[in-house]
């Protein structure tokens, strides 16, 4: 069915969306959640299992002290509950995903409750309600042969890897978020950035979406103000930070299509597809519901001791909302000015560069300038620009010096990104230096005062505003490496002016 | 009445992916009922104020280090499996048997 999209303004006029989401974060614990195999990513298939991971018979789980811990440090960083007493359960599903046809998984009684999380949205704050973050497994890989470039659809057999099978895998579940009208895709980016944010400086994940570590599902709904929510779809597929917002948007626009034509939203799971940036419905799952959870036998339940549970809390970290605040009084930053350095994404590179010894405003200057054209350009991350803090530290500390004006910075700066080396081997390499030397600079003013009379002539009638034109002359004899406002007084002094 | 439905056989041995004929769907309805009605007689003599329990041992909080411990050897890890390719387990395609 070809269904034609309606302008989004118009759809969120018309429509109310609630979204909600469901974030994985894979733990960066050594060892997997029930077994000591290891976690490397990128090993050889089937090199990490054991029997407990594989679900042989006879094998009995242990939990992982730190995967705990971990988790109820994120419980505690969302303003969670910490449960005092809970217990693993049995997910049962036939999936060869999972060797052992369950997973383990939280149900009714999840580790942490009840908490929240304060985003920001065009500098407006959302309070996102945390329902839940409990404790599962990860699944194997699953590789499908046979059909169009390994998917599943038209598959003839797949081939599954099992290394992955039985790492601590967080899930972190908000309760719906309705009220954010347009909105709505902006705040689940948001929501997910801080999430990422919060979860990295936990030290407990490497939360890389490339690389699987952090994924997200986001139900969206649609209804019309005044009415009940409408039918909720869940997209997964989801695997960068702009794809959350493209998701939301793009599930947003195919609901209001679909009630427009007068029919019904299906309850379903689509997949989110990058390069056409729509959804699509996904495997269909079996009699979703019947997971036949039940309390997993062979793992004794969780108490955690009150008292750790307190300690942990006072021993968490500075979080990313904390501690943008204190940067941006630090920096002296209005809200504005701090509102594009968070969209740029270099809240961290500046601070880099500050601790390496530049002044917050070169620092800002630099990663929020050239450096952003830089990247934009590439189409690459800023933190992936080809400078790194050191060197745009470096860079301004030569400004500062005086040993590089402004348009020979930039060509420093070119050289750095082009690989030649750090900027004052640029510097070095390419004689890129500001002329200091007098002597050389006094040889070029007179030089250029010989070859203009008439403007000299001007200059000495008073007419300074024409020493414009000699300057200009001398920092073309010197390639640009001198210092325009030193020329100038030069010229001035020269001519008797000054 | 019965403890477990015929119909509730079925349901289970279909999630189980159990090809149950229909003489046998009558031959387990009738053995797990049996099954079911014994352990139900437990019930009768538990008192309100004994909580439901879910293991047998009162312990909490039993955990591992987080230190690994060697693996299986691959051709172990496969020996066991039905089928395998490229040194993964070969399992038939997984979309048809979704109702």
């Amino acid at each position: 069915m070809t269904i034609t999209l309606p302008p989004y303004e118009d759809v969120t006029a018309r429509f109310e969306p609630v979204i909600g989401l469901e974030t994985h974060v894979e733990l960066g614990t050594r060892t997997k959640m029930f077994c000591g195999c290891p976690t490397g990513f990128g090993a050889e298939p089937n090199t990490q299992v054991c029997p407990v991971c594989l679900g042989l018979p006879g094998s009995l789980p242990v939990a992982n002290a730190a995967a705990i811990e971990a988790t109820i440090r994120i419980g505690l960083a969302l303003n969670c509950t910490i449960a005092s007493w809970c217990r693993f359960a049995r997910k049962n599903y036939f999936y060869p995903d999972m060797p052992k046809n369950f997973q383990t998984s939280q149900y009714d009684e999840p580790l942490c409750t009840d908490g929240y999380l304060d985003v920001e949205v065009d500098g407006r704050p959302v309070r996102i309600d945390i329902e839940r973050v409990h404790l599962e497994e990860d699944t194997g890989k699953t590789l499908h042969v046979g059909g169009a470039t390994g998917r599943i659809h038209g598959a003839t057999e797949s081939l599954v890897d099992y290394n992955r099978a039985g790492i601590p895998l967080v899930e972190i579940v908000t309760r719906p978020i309705p009220g954010t009208g347009a909105d709505a895709p902006a705040v689940a980016r948001a929501y997910v950035t801080e999430l990422r944010d919060v979860i990295r400086v936990l030290g407990v994940s490497d939360v890389r979406m490339e690389q699987g570590s952090l994924r997200c599902d986001v139900n969206t709904s649609l209804n019309r103000p005044g009415d009940q929510w409408g039918t909720r779809t869940e997209t997964k597929n989801v695997n960068s930070l702009r794809s959350v917002e493209r998701a939301v948007r793009a599930e947003m626009l195919r609901q209001a299509a679909v009630l427009d034509a007068g029919e019904r939203i299906v309850q379903e799971t689509r997949h989110f597809h990058e390069e056409t940036g729509d959804t699509r419905p996904g495997r269909s799952k079996e009699t979703a519901t019947d997971y036949r959870y039940f309390p997993e036998p062979d793992l004794v339940p969780l108490a955690p001791d009150p008292e750790w549970v307190a300690r942990l809390k006072t021993e968490l970290p500075e979080l990313p909302r904390v501690h943008r605040a204190r940067l941006q009084q630090a920096w002296g930053l209005s809200d504005l000015d701090m509102q594009a350095v968070l969209n740029a994404g270099a809240v961290e590179l500046i601070e880099r560069t500050v601790a390496a010894g530049s002044s917050p405003e070169g620092a800002r200057k630099w990663w929020l300038g050239e450096l952003a054209r830089r990247a934009n350009e590439a189409g690459v991350d800023l933190s992936t620009v080809g400078a790194t803090p050191a060197d745009v530290a470096e860079l301004q500390s030569l400004v500062d010096a005086g040993r590089l004006n402004d348009k020979l910075a930039r060509t420093v700066l070119e050289g750095v990104l082009a690989g030649e080396g750090t900027p004052s081997e640029v510097m070095a390499a390419r004689g890129l230096e500001v002329v200091s030397d007098t002597g050389a600079l006094g040889a070029a003013v007179d030089e250029a005062i010989a070859a203009n009379p008439d403007v000299a002539a001007k200059i000495r009638e008073g007419k300074v505003a024409a020493a414009g034109v000699l300057v200009g002359a001398v920092m073309k004899t010197t390639r640009g490496q001198a210092d325009a406002k030193a020329v100038r007084e030069l010229i001035l002094s020269r001519l008797g002016v000054q | 009445m019965a403890a477990i439905s015929r119909e509730e056989v079925a349901h289970l041995a279909r999630l189980s992916r159990l090809a149950v004929t229909e003489a046998e769907l009558d031959t387990f309805a009738g053995q797990l009922d049996v099954i079911l009605q014994a352990v139900a007689r437990v019930g009768e003599v538990t008192a309100g104020d004994i909580p439901p329990t879910s293991h047998s041992v009162p312990l909490t909080n039993v955990l591992r280090d987080d230190v690994a411990e060697p693996c299986l050897p691959r051709e172990e890890v496969l020996a066991g499996a039905p089928d395998a390719a490229e040194d993964r387990f070969r399992v038939p395609r997984i979309l048809d048997e979704e109702a």
